[in-house]
């Protein structure tokens, strides 16, 4: 599923809605959490699940084609981990 | 800076300050689209959302864990666990707000 029919889906259940207003409804969720996140700040979904960033520090890394050294600097990156809910959702399913 | 916790309730806040709807269908928006993106989810559809980041499912197979008080042996059983992928996009925004 994209992001498109993401919007579809959503626009189909609610058929009251203007097809542009769930376009950004679903786009201001997807800003909500990137701004939350460019914040440092958490994103705590109860039953769905946590987004957060973490913290890399500069590291030596190695250019595996040449093995050549490189310094690798310091980055933050997004995390997510998955809800008790949604995660025995997706287990049982697959049976 | 201290890190703040978002949830459902500023993201609902959000959607009726920019869409217009009601707070009360604000907040059931939300929680439909966290529904729809779960279903999906649960049918091992994977689930891509453009300049955020993709979500999808992975098999695992069993395989033979420890309990690291005891070190006695215990099979991990088969399952399914779900693995986020944020786009370069995402990754970018959060790097240049650090």
């Amino acid at each position: 599923m994209t992001k498109s029919e993401l919007i579809q889906r959503l626009a189909e259940s609610h058929p009251h809605l203007y097809h542009r207003d769930v376009e950004r409804i679903v786009s201001t969720v997807f800003d909500e959490i990137s701004s939350a996140l460019e914040r440092g700040d958490r994103v705590e979904l109860r039953g769905f699940g946590t987004f957060s960033v973490k913290h890399r520090e500069a590291r030596v890394g190695r250019n595996p084609r040449t093995g050549d050294t490189v310094q690798v600097a310091p980055k933050t990156v997004p995390f997510f981990k998955t809800g008790k809910q949604l995660r025995d959702l997706v287990n049982n399913s697959s049976g | 800076m201290e890190s703040k916790t978002v949830t459902r309730a500023q993201l609902g806040e959000a959607v009726y300050q920019e869409v217009g709807l009601s707070r009360h269908e604000s907040a059931e928006m939300v929680e439909s689209l966290l529904a729809e993106i779960s279903g999906a989810l649960q049918k091992g559809e994977m689930v891509k959302i453009s300049s955020f980041g993709s979500f999808s499912v992975r098999r695992k197979g069993e395989r033979i864990g420890r309990n690291p008080k005891t070190g006695e042996e215990v099979p991990i059983l088969p399952r399914t666990v779900l693995i986020f992928r944020p786009s370069h996009v995402l990754k970018n925004r959060i790097n240049e707000g650090a």
